[in-house]
């Protein structure tokens, strides 16, 4: 895996023009070695500071399962879980989530085992594209830690920060709600 | 983003040590405190900020919510948004606030951001976010890009020729009207700012957004002991139902005696640099009965020096009626 070089390396979705050189420190920062737990396994990486943790999953560690979008927190295509909460990955610095717990897609299923949203989102047809659904599903997963939806408008008002272009949106909430209702320990806060 | 240098330094007194020395506001600083990093990031993405090092407090435990002495809580900085509004204390006891940060961002960015940095979050006018147009506040003494142009989301109170930005916090309104202090840790120790004095109004200087200084921390935000938890709410009109800034939103809170206000507080967002309070217009509403009468007029008193652009004249209008709206449900008033 390549290590950026500055900051023309970062991700490609939203490029910056490269700051003149005037404007660069005289050295330019150290690379940073970062400890992550992801899905399951320790890994350590070298990151320039200004490496997302979205662009760390991406382009470091092969995870291209998290999706950018927008790159700006506005999408939602990035949520991973970081110590079991949902958090926008392009928001948050790789060298900020130092000894932390990260899941991603890749991370949900056990085995071949899917986890029980990601069969549901199967049965429910809860996608068209599927590009904004790693992000629907990790954000579903900790709106079910959260605990706090009891209703269909509760999903949809805390399912607000993910967005589906297709508009699958009535399918997603049924999902949601076909594991919200098998796993009714999940509403009182208990992991689904 | 460009490249900067990052450092964790594991106590206050270190994270102090960080920005000891920098002069001015923290707006303008060049090394800077990051914690959520949810509008901060987003700004360096944008090139809108140009930090050369980023200080990172996440981990200095700043993030307690803890009972005062005098009844009130205190908020930690650090503590997240979403931990505070689910806070089983600040839901009984302050609902306004709960109410508030719910209404803001989305489940994720409020997992991330962090109350002192919910304080400090920049605006979100069109032309500050675009660097190839002119902004007072993003390079001084530049132009303002919005009073010419598209004007829409910007304020009708207490604007000026070089800036009509307005704050877009919802949080920050509820602390606005529970009349909040912020603490904050300098290089000659601790001071505490009242909420109403931390924002600012543009003026001719709309680069700096708060009374911090470069050289200091925000550590809690104090609330007192009245939170309103009986007569209160928080109103916010959007373009969207749900995770959109505000065009105007209002926290309303009373105390009322039978059908007498005893006291009122209101505050608006949405419509200004900071949230807008009227002391007058609340100290008038005190005495008189919790009516819609008395509720439209206290609404167009407040808006009575409000000055629309050519976009947004028309909140005015809908800060009237938000105002009605929001002080007759936290009054139990019905209202058509």
């Amino acid at each position: 895996m390549s290590q950026p070089t500055g900051p023309a390396s970062q991700g490609h979705a939203h490029k910056q023009p490269a700051p003149p050189p005037e404007a660069m420190p005289e050295a330019m920062p150290e690379a940073m070695d970062v400890t992550l737990a992801i899905n399951g396994s320790r890994k350590t990486l070298r990151v320039a500071p200004w490496t997302s943790l979205l662009d760390a999953l991406r382009l470091h560690l092969d995870l291209t399962g998290t999706k950018k979008g927008c790159d700006h927190g506005q999408c939602g295509a990035c949520t991973v879980l970081v110590d079991g909460r949902r958090i926008n990955s392009c928001l948050t610095l790789a060298v900020m989530a130092e000894g932390r717990t990260v899941t991603t897609i890749e991370g949900l299923a056990s085995g071949d085992a899917l986890h029980p949203l990601q069969e549901a989102f199967v049965e429910q047809d809860a996608f068209q594209c599927g590009y904004c659904t790693p992000g629907q599903i990790c954000s579903a997963v900790g709106l079910l830690e959260e605990g706090h939806a009891k209703s269909d408008d509760d999903i949809r008002e805390l399912m607000s920060g993910n967005l589906c272009r297709c508009g699958a949106y009535p399918n997603i909430v049924a999902a949601i709600r076909q594991v919200m209702d098998a796993q009714p320990s999940a509403k009182d806060g208990g992991a689904p | 983003m460009r490249a900067f240098s990052y450092d964790r330094p594991d106590s206050v007194d270190a994270a102090l040590r960080g920005v000891a020395g920098q002069p001015g506001t923290t707006t303008e600083a060049a090394v800077k405190f990051v914690a959520g990093g949810t509008n901060l990031l987003d700004l360096m993405k944008a090139d809108v900020m140009r930090p050369e090092r980023l200080v990172d407090i996440s981990r200095l435990g700043l993030d307690r919510i803890e009972d005062t002495e005098g009844g009130g809580l205190r908020l930690g900085a650090l503590a997240r948004n979403a931990d505070t509004a689910y806070d089983a204390r600040v839901q009984a006891r302050y609902p306004m606030l709960s109410k508030a940060i719910l209404a803001g961002a989305s489940a994720q960015l409020r997992n991330m951001a962090t109350n002192g940095g919910n304080l400090l979050q920049r605006t979100r006018c069109y032309y500050f976010y675009d660097t190839g147009t002119p902004c007072n506040k993003r390079e001084p003494g530049t132009g303002c890009g919005a009073l010419t142009g598209v004007n829409r989301i910007h304020a009708i109170l207490g604007a000026s020729d070089s800036c009509i930005a307005v704050h877009p916090s919802d949080m920050c309104v509820a602390l606005a009207a529970l009349d909040a202090v912020v603490r904050v840790s300098g290089p000659t120790g601790e001071r505490t700012i009242p909420f109403a004095d931390f924002h600012r109004l543009p003026g001719d200087t709309p680069h700096i957004d708060s009374s911090l200084a470069a050289d200091e921390l925000i550590t809690a935000i104090d609330l007192p002991a009245q939170g309103f938890a009986d007569h209160s709410t928080y109103l916010k009109v959007r373009d969207r139902a749900s995770y959109a800034f505000a065009l105007v939103s209002v926290a309303a809170a009373l105390k009322i005696d039978g059908q007498t206000i005893r006291s009122a507080r209101l505050a608006l967002g949405g419509v200004a640099h900071k949230p807008w309070r009227d002391p007058a217009v609340e100290a008038e509403l005190a005495g008189k009965p919790a009516s819609l009468e008395t509720f439209r007029e206290a609404a167009r008193v407040l808006l009575r020096d409000a000055r629309g652009q050519s976009h947004n004249a028309f909140k005015i209008a809908l800060a009237e009626r938000a105002i009605v709206r929001a002080l007759a449900e936290a009054a139990g008033v019905e209202h058509s």
